[in-house]
């Protein structure tokens, strides 16, 4: 039997499909570990990234932070934390937050920084308080970039979660760390296929968020056009393109 | 009435953009600071409205010193039109008219109505009130801008060079809509600007500046003109330059006013 007709056989098989080392149900956990890392990244990187990006303080601190974590190699990390805390899920996700913490911290700063700096000191000539001027202009212009850096994040810790099986987590990792252990090249490849797929899912559906996020920072970018293209429009803005997202990295 | 009192402004980095500046600006006119870049004429006026707090002086609206006013609430009482429109590209301009308005916590409705009728005294038919702001021109921005800074009525409006980056056709015709606007609501104008043209067109009391704050001379056009108080004024109203020495010379009967170069400026009735 080829390789292709053993993988095919091991999705086939009926003990894939039921109970709690299904496909289904480690698709469930790696989703699990990946929406905890990013909610548990977001609670350090949200308000840390809107204190940088809307005093300008810190941004040389954070930018050399982000730079030094993202060198960080994740299975080092993953290694560290598991002699100092233990082995488990938990560990796991918070490695794997620590890991996405730079995507995310990255694009809401560089965001909210982008944001037009006279539209921010028109805000504040109107009489808006800092929080409004957070609220109502500079997250939703940032919203493009604060979602791309979110869909590099999202991207990152799917494709990561794997190795999180290596201290004894589930998650779609399980059947490769496994089947490298058993030679069981199938399961290996059946795990990856999934790992690929899941990745590709949640990618498409990202980018389709920050289409929206897009629409919501720059609407007239997607209505129809003015009645005086002739015009000129000196935006400041135009500059920007409505995709800007921070650079993505993978460890 | 804004007075400036022995006011001085000394950035953290030590560097000084204003000593010992003082100024009675009087209310329903328009007063006009000109001179060159880093006179300190945007720095005196951001702080009318708290963007900017004097480090010495005081100064007072009204009789009122702002420096015991709330900041927020001091700038949502004064209109504030600014260089670049700075409006915000992810509202309507219909919207963005009626920023203030909410934040003075006007109904939605009423704000979008007196937004609405705002927009047609400067000259925005209601086709562009729900349009996004890049999908006007440039002058087109700078209207809303002014119907922004003026549509809850303060009594003051300060407006920072808000012509200066549209091109001169568009220029000369926000300047007569601001003088038409001006005759019907008399607000306290206060006019940042380095154009003398814009200065002597618009200013009822025009307000010369050298570099480091310093007031080089005070009065209305006409005084600037036939009474400069220093070479400094001379020079930068374009005495000297000879571009506004005129004579007068005969021409077929009638009476032609040209420069000091001969070329003709206009006819004398």
């Amino acid at each position: 039997m080829s390789l292709l007709q053993e993988t095919l056989a091991w999705f086939s098989d009926p003990a894939q499909w039921s109970g709690p080392t299904s496909i289904p149900w480690r698709i469930v956990e790696h989703i699990g570990y990946t929406f905890f890392a990013i909610v548990a990244a977001a609670v350090v990187a949200i308000p840390a990234g809107i204190y940088i990006g809307h005093t300008g303080r810190w941004r040389k601190l954070a930018v050399l932070s982000t730079g030094s974590l993202r060198a960080l190699p994740f299975l080092g990390l993953l290694t560290l934390l598991a002699l100092w805390l233990g082995i488990g899920p938990l560990i796991s996700i918070i490695a794997l937050a620590i890991l996405c913490i730079p995507q995310l911290l990255a694009g809401m700063y560089s965001g909210i920084d982008a944001v037009d700096p006279h539209a921010v000191d028109a805000s504040r000539a109107m009489g808006m308080t800092e929080t409004q001027i957070i609220l109502r202009v500079e997250l939703p212009l940032a919203m493009p970039v604060i979602l791309g850096g979110l869909r590099s994040a999202v991207l990152q810790v799917t494709a990561t979660a794997t190795v999180a099986a290596f201290i004894g987590a589930g998650g779609l990792g399980r059947y490769i760390i496994d089947g490298l252990a058993l030679r069981d090249t199938p399961r290996v490849l059946g795990g990856a296929l999934v790992v690929v797929l899941l990745a590709l899912l949640l990618d498409g559906l990202f980018a389709l968020a920050q289409r929206f996020g897009a629409r919501l920072a720059y609407p007239a970018a997607h209505t129809a056009p003015a009645v005086n293209v002739l015009a000129p429009s000196p935006s400041p803005n135009s500059r920007r393109t409505t995709h800007d997202q921070p650079p993505t990295h993978n460890s | 009435m804004i007075e400036f009192r022995s006011v001085g402004k000394q950035f953290a980095d030590g560097t000084r953009a204003l000593a010992d500046f003082s100024l009675t600006i009087p209310s329903h006119s328009t007063t006009v600071l000109v001179g060159p870049s880093g006179c300190g004429k945007t720095t005196l006026l951001r702080s009318i409205n708290r963007m900017e707090d004097p480090t010495e002086g005081q100064i007072l609206i009204d009789d009122h010193d702002i420096a015991r006013r709330d900041p927020i609430q001091l700038r949502r009482s004064i209109g504030y039109v600014m260089q670049h429109a700075g409006l915000l590209p992810h509202r309507r301009v219909i919207d963005n008219v009626a920023t203030q308005l909410r934040l003075n916590g006007v109904p939605k409705a009423e704000a979008r109505r007196r937004s609405s009728e705002m927009l047609e005294t400067v000259g925005l038919g209601s086709s562009l009130h729900r349009k996004y702001p890049s999908q006007l021109s440039g002058g087109q921005q700078q209207r809303v801008g002014v119907a922004r800074a003026l549509v809850h009525d303060p009594n003051i409006l300060l407006m920072d060079e808000p012509f200066s980056a549209v091109d001169p056709i568009v220029r000369a015709e926000l300047r007569d809509e601001l003088l038409r606007l001006q005759q019907e609501l008399k607000k306290t104008i206060v006019f940042v600007t380095h154009d003398i043209e814009e200065a002597f067109a618009l200013g009822d009391q025009v307000v010369v500046l050298k570099t480091g704050g310093e007031i080089a001379q005070v009065g209305s056009p006409v005084d600037l003109l036939a009474r400069p108080a220093e070479a400094f004024v001379e020079e930068f109203i374009g005495l000297q330059q000879g571009g506004r020495r005129l004579r007068v010379q005969d021409a077929y009967g009638r009476r032609i006013v040209v420069d000091e170069h001969g070329r003709p400026a206009g006819v004398l009735e």
